[in-house]
């Protein structure tokens, strides 16, 4: 009793074209139909974060929208969150202060600071570990997540 | 040796790619005609396979095929999977049917694979499959399994003990009778799964043409996948090929073979077309190795002063329902023994106990974190009878930097003598006393204690062996093009291998990072490899490619001094290029000597001098441990109220010998240590008494989270390792290591006059039982406090 | 963890809604996903028919009406958070929303969606105990008003009935300068809570409270008032003494006794924070947190 739809998504700027059940979430969609494969799969439960994007600026869980709901939404992934050629503040500062290491669930983290900042960039520090505390990070120890989000306040207040 | 990058926070570079969503982890491999599985496995704990029921399953909607025990048995795979590391200990080193055969042993247990057009699809017809399981009885519990009585974890073995191991030195006897204290406890310790972001994963691809087969797998140990999928399938290794694309977190238990890397590449052989399977969260819960309990029974004997003089006793360690990594983690855990501390006698047995539930294997720490945990909350036992700081007790009691190298008195495998090479761990512990604040503590004790709080600190130590041999291996060439590629079999879970090697090889052939192309964790590009466990590669590959890169160098320059016609110190070499001292004209690039030495036909190579510009090196210590070592000290405050513990600030000193990149040190030590933090206080995989995992979900199995997580600040100090090039030490798993003891120390110390804390995790339904055991309101929960619970 | 296969459905109008409604018995009505597809991907729940509301424009948004809060179910928890009439009239509902998940569930998450699930260890229920919300339930045949002690019919179940949807909630307003307080324990922040309690006072000039409610959630199967400790502050003047007194009524509660807490911690929980719930409101109810 598949219910194969054709479905329309605009991602990173770009409108797709293409079909798939209605049961496929909005993550598998980016990952298997559209090749986007940096959004990640940790839970598929909404806990861990890794499949967090930003719909319509605002931090989602990828893992728990169809698909076809998404279809008028503006889908920004890991791989459209800064201009070719250049960094966002955030992934510059994460970089600077070790707040990646196996990269699993990063793409998550930058999604979530980005929309952070992206809204307000004077934030707290407590702000910010807030918004770093909707991921869970085996690797890290979230110190240097914290610490990236801060750095990249600061970047991004001083270019306003 | 130039040490222009080596020893400083070199930005990563692996962080470019990662950060922009270019990783290529398992499942974001694509290939022509990929397929994608899904394994049917046991919801029963322990029972008798009467029927498995594919034939619905095979008609559904993009099925390729689903394949159970007896297709195993048709591609001659039908026997148990190789053990890959046996022990004389351990009797019989039961593994298990890469499917299940006529037994299934554990909730998770795979039975069969579906393979279809997508994973939803796998998913509807593995739901279809019908498996009709006769319930046996279920043992869970080590302690309980391990007795006569106890039902048969496989029904055909009547006893549950694996294995009964035995260390131990000196005359325990004569040390114990002469102690002037003997104090005895019991210590249980559950510990809980890896839980890396990245679930496990395998894909296989099979040409028919030349019989080669490819295997993607999200592992820690690609040559030792090889070995054992060769060995079960009689395959030969030279075509097969196993790699590790970008692992998300290993933390252990990606370092073991498992079925399905045996069953994917069998079903991608049998359906001439690639195949992938992803494990899902819920499946990591059944399907991938995690750590359960280790209870010890121990008397600790100390003199008069305080100073720990032996320790004896017996331990059971809950093995799963077989051992597919052998004893190497109970055994593990006995051979941290004596840990920082010079005592005269050991002697514990411990009992490796099967159980109906998820095979066990080592997690970050390996066991030795339990090793650590008994001899630390033994050492505050000894400060609490005896009213010595437990500080103190360290001090008097730990190995001296007069006594390196120590013999602690316990043998390796092999009967040659377990010896700490280096270190000062009472130095270690002063620069954590002084950088917590330790000293202090009292006065904010007793100011909080005025404001109606409760605060408490502790202190823990360990010792860890790390660089763990035979070898590890590296090639450094240089191409014409001047590009450096250094290729190795070390594999990297986000440790940042490919910077901190680069750093190694930059300095060594004196050349700028970005020449530097870093190759890894692929049989077929590397010949021999063993494994990224026991916080070994910085060690291993780590001086491979120092010897290699320093190979290559002496190479060059003798090329070069041929050609210029001096002596090579008249030479200097920099950024890529070696020219005459004081005449920089006189000048040749590496990529020219590669290509004078890899000439066209007719060409000639200079004399004496063998084809290519490129060094391997296989770095071997001899057998031979680099002891790291530390002390961690964490500041807690404990909420009466409710029994909430609330992490105030922690402080690491350590010793992990050079630091090759200290910014990727403070990151292994920071994320191990919040390992520890889950071992503490949260993270208990629950069983029911049917083999039932109670809380496989992240909702209810905890791991913290960012605001869980206190300050943690780190002190740095650098011995020199005697035992390898570098001087350096491992530095993956100390984070880990004294973390539980260290916060459980602490929380007993919030609490003076209640019950002593010899379990982990504990949680604050216990703790506000144990504070208000006498309160009438909550003498309903008190029994809770005997019962290793978690909440 | 995919989802079972089913077929996708996205009324624009009521009437379609409710044609869907009557033509499949057992669908499952998505509205912000973060429980139901959670659900959905583990396969615990798998129905034929999924009707997402979220292209229905008169279920969302907050308007102010005869002193009511009338918040569309479809209203997202991130739009309460910032919701002018909510920070003004619902308070309590702000500083809850602070322990509801995190920013990226928030994001989704719903009003409605959370009272329909009705977890007993959710906070908006609780909110809704506190503000006398009454939830407006439209199906096919007709509308209804059920008030919300009579939301709560078992363990996860509302009173909510095949081929019916829960459209408005109307929220009563407290009066200006109210006091609220809420406070919960949790293992983890924005993890569900182990026993939580929202508090609201109403403190009149001669320094009396006049009107409280006192909700204890997570304790029991569902959200409950203590009318025994609501009576006792009626009257009273706020104190310590008097909440640290009021805080053993929750001893009279069935607390759910699981794997992860036994009842009787969970009595002892509720009742701490009892009374730091009712120590907050106090001094907000005063003029200004101390």
């Amino acid at each position: 009793m598949s219910d194969i739809r054709s479905i329309r998504l605009n991602v990173n700027g770009v409108y797709h074209e293409f079909l798939a059940e209605s049961r496929t979430h909005l993550a598998d969609a980016l990952r298997k139909h559209l090749g986007l494969t940096g959004t990640h799969l940790g839970c598929e439960h909404g806990v861990c974060g890794a499949c967090t994007i930003l719909a319509d600026g605002q931090p989602v869980r990828a893992c728990l929208i169809l698909a076809v709901q998404a279809q008028e939404m503006r889908i920004v992934t890991i791989e459209g969150l800064a201009a070719t050629d250049k960094t966002h503040p955030v992934q510059d500062a994460m970089a600077a202060c070790g707040g990646l290491q196996c990269g699993f669930c990063t793409p998550g983290v930058v999604a979530s600071l980005v929309a952070l900042l992206e809204e307000d960039p004077v934030r707290s520090r407590e702000d910010i570990r807030e918004a770093v505390s909707g991921h869970l990070c085996r690797c890290t120890g979230y110190q240097g997540m914290v610490d990236a989000g801060v750095k990249a306040a600061a970047m991004m207040q001083a270019d306003r | 040796m130039n040490s222009r990058l080596v020893g400083t926070r070199s930005e990563r570079r692996e962080d470019a790619k990662l950060l922009s969503g270019r990783g290529r982890y398992v499942d974001d491999i694509s290939l022509p005609g990929l397929l994608e599985a899904a394994f049917v496995r046991s919801t029963a704990g322990h029972g008798r396979i009467l029927s498995v029921d594919v034939a619905a399953a095979r008609t559904m909607p993009g099925v390729h095929a689903v394949l159970t025990y007896a297709d195993l048995v048709a591609a001659g795979a039908g026997s148990r999977m190789p053990l890959p590391f046996p022990h004389p200990a351990a009797r019989e080193g039961l593994t298990q049917y890469a499917l299940a055969a006529d037994e299934v042993c554990y909730v998770g247990e795979p039975i069969a694979i579906v393979v279809a057009d997508d994973r939803q699809l796998a998913e509807d017809a593995a739901s279809a499959v019908i498996v009709d399981v006769d319930p046996l009885p279920v043992a869970i519990g080590c302690v309980d399994a391990a007795k006569d009585d106890a039902p048969n974890v496989h029904s055909d073995r009547s006893s549950n003990v694996a294995a009964h191991l035995s260390v131990g030195f000196g005359d325990v006897d004569a040390v114990f009778d002469a102690a002037a204290h003997v104090f005895s406890d019991r210590v249980a310790m559950h510990r809980g799964g890896c839980h890396a972001m990245e679930c496990r994963g395998v894909v296989a691809e099979y040409s028919r043409h030349d019989d080669h087969l490819t295997v993607w797998t999200s592992t820690q140990s690609p040559y030792l996948v090889r070995r054992i999928l060769c060995q079960h399938l009689g395959r030969d290794e030279h075509v097969t090929r196993v790699l590790a694309p970008d692992v998300g977190g290993g933390f252990g238990p990606k370092a073991n073979v498992y079925p399905e890397e045996i069953v994917v590449p069998i079903a991608a052989m049998a359906l001439g077309r690639p195949v992938r399977w992803s494990e899902d969260r819920r499946e990591h819960f059944v399907a991938t190795l995690q750590q359960r309990d280790q209870i010890w029974e121990v008397e600790v004997a100390a003199d008069e002063r305080g100073r720990m003089t032996g320790l004896r006793g017996r331990a059971w360690h809950d093995a799963g329902a077989y051992l597919p990594y052998g004893v190497v983690l109970p055994l593990t855990a006995l051979t941290a023994l004596p840990g920082p501390y010079a005592l005269d006698a050991v002697s514990v047995t411990m009992d490796v106990v099967h159980t109906n539930a998820v095979p066990t294997a080592p997690v970050r720490g390996a066991g030795r974190p339990c090793a650590a945990f008994v001899l630390e909350r033994m050492a505050d036992r000894i400060a609490q009878e005896l009213d010595i700081d437990p500080a103190e007790v360290r001090r008097r009691s730990f190995v001296t930097a007069e006594q390196m190298p120590y013999a602690t008195g316990m043998r390796y495998r092999d009967g040659s003598s377990v010896s700490y090479d280096s270190g000062d761990y009472a130095q270690c512990l002063e620069a954590a006393v002084e950088r917590s604040g330790y000293a202090g503590f009292e006065d904010r004790r007793r100011a909080a204690l005025a404001d109606g709080r409760y605060l408490g600190i502790g202190i823990a130590s360990y010792v860890e062996d790390t660089g763990v041999g035979p070898f590890e291996g590296a090639t450094v060439r240089v191409e014409r093009s001047g590009r450096v590629v250094l290729t190795t079999g070390a594999a990297n879970q986000g440790q940042g291998h490919a910077t901190m090697l680069s750093q190694i090889c930059a300095d060594a052939l004196s050349v700028d990072l970005n020449s530097i192309r870093i190759e890894s964790a692929d049989t077929g590009r590397f010949p021999m490899g063993m494994g990224t466990i026991g916080s070994r590669i910085a060690v291993m590959a780590g001086s491979s490619v120092q010897q290699a890169a320093t190979e290559v160098r002496m190479k060059a320059l003798a090329v070069a001094a041929d050609a210029f016609g001096v002596g090579t110190q008249a030479l200097t070499i920099e950024g890529g290029f070696i020219s005459v001292l004081g005449q920089p004209d006189q000048s040749i690039s590496l990529g020219e000597i590669a290509a004078r030495l890899f000439p066209t036909v007719g060409g000639v190579l200079p004399s004496d001098v063998s084809a290519g510009l490129e060094a391997t090196s296989f770095f071997s210590n001899g057998g031979r441990i680099a002891y790291a070592y530390g002390t961690h000290v964490a500041e807690v405050e404990v909420i009466l109220d409710t029994g909430e513990v609330r992490l105030l600030r922690y402080t690491v000193a350590h010793d992990c010998g050079r630091i090759i990149n200290p910014a990727i040190v403070d990151g292994q030590i920071i994320g191990g240590v919040v390992h520890g933090i889950g071992n503490a206080l949260f993270e208990r995989m629950m069983h029911d008494d049917q083999g039932q995992p109670v809380n496989a979900n992240y909702g209810e199995y905890l791991l913290p989270m960012a605001c869980e997580i206190p300050p943690i600040d780190i002190v740095h100090i650098e011995t020199p390792s005697p035992l390898n090039p570098l001087g350096a030490k491992g530095a993956g798993e100390g984070g880990t290591i004294p973390a539980a003891a260290a916060i459980i120390g602490a929380i007993e110390r919030a609490l003076p006059g209640t019950a002593r804390l010899l379990h982990h995790p504990v949680g604050p339904e216990q703790l506000y039982a144990l504070i208000n055991l006498n309160s009438p309101l909550t003498s309903k929960i008190s029994g809770v406090a005997a019962q290793l619970q978690s909440r | 963890m995919k989802s079972a296969p089913f077929t996708y459905h996205r009324p624009t109008s009521e009437t379609e809604l409710g044609e869907l409604l009557l033509a499949h018995d057992g669908a499952k009505l998505l509205a912000g996903g973060q429980s139901l597809l959670a659900m959905m991907n583990l396969r615990y729940v798998q129905p034929d028919h999924v009707i997402d509301l979220a292209a229905l424009a008169h279920l969302k948004g907050v308007m102010l009406v005869n002193n009511l809060a009338v918040v569309g179910a479809m209203t997202t928890q991130a739009q309460l958070m910032t919701d002018t009439v909510i920070s003004a009239h619902c308070p309590l509902m702000v500083g809850a929303l602070r322990h509801v998940g995190h920013r990226q569930t928030r994001s989704r998450g719903t009003l409605g969606g959370s009272l329909c699930h009705l977890d007993p260890a959710a906070e908006l229920p609780a909110v809704a105990l506190c503000h006398d919300a009454v939830l407006e339930i439209v199906s096919a045949s007709g509308r209804r008003d059920v008030g919300i002690e009579d939301w709560f019919i078992a363990y996860m179940t509302p009173a909510l009935g095949e081929g019916e949807y829960l459209s408005r909630i109307r929220l009563a307003s407290k009066p200006k300068g109210h006091g609220w307080g809420f406070r919960e324990f949790a293992r983890r922040q924005g993890d569900f809570a182990l026993a939580g309690a929202a508090c609201l006072l109403i403190v009149d000039d001669e320094q009396r409270i006049s009107d409280a409610r006192a909700v204890v959630f997570g304790v029991e199967t569902r959200p409950r008032r203590l009318s025994a400790v609501e009576a006792a502050l009626i009257g009273s003047a706020p104190s310590a003494a008097l909440f640290a007194r009021l805080t053993s009524e929750t001893r009279a509660l069935e607390a759910v006794d699981d794997a992860y807490a036994s009842g009787a911690y969970r009595r002892r929980l509720g009742g701490v924070m009892l009374g730091q719930a009712l120590t907050d409101a106090a001094r907000r109810a005063t003029g200004g947190l101390a």
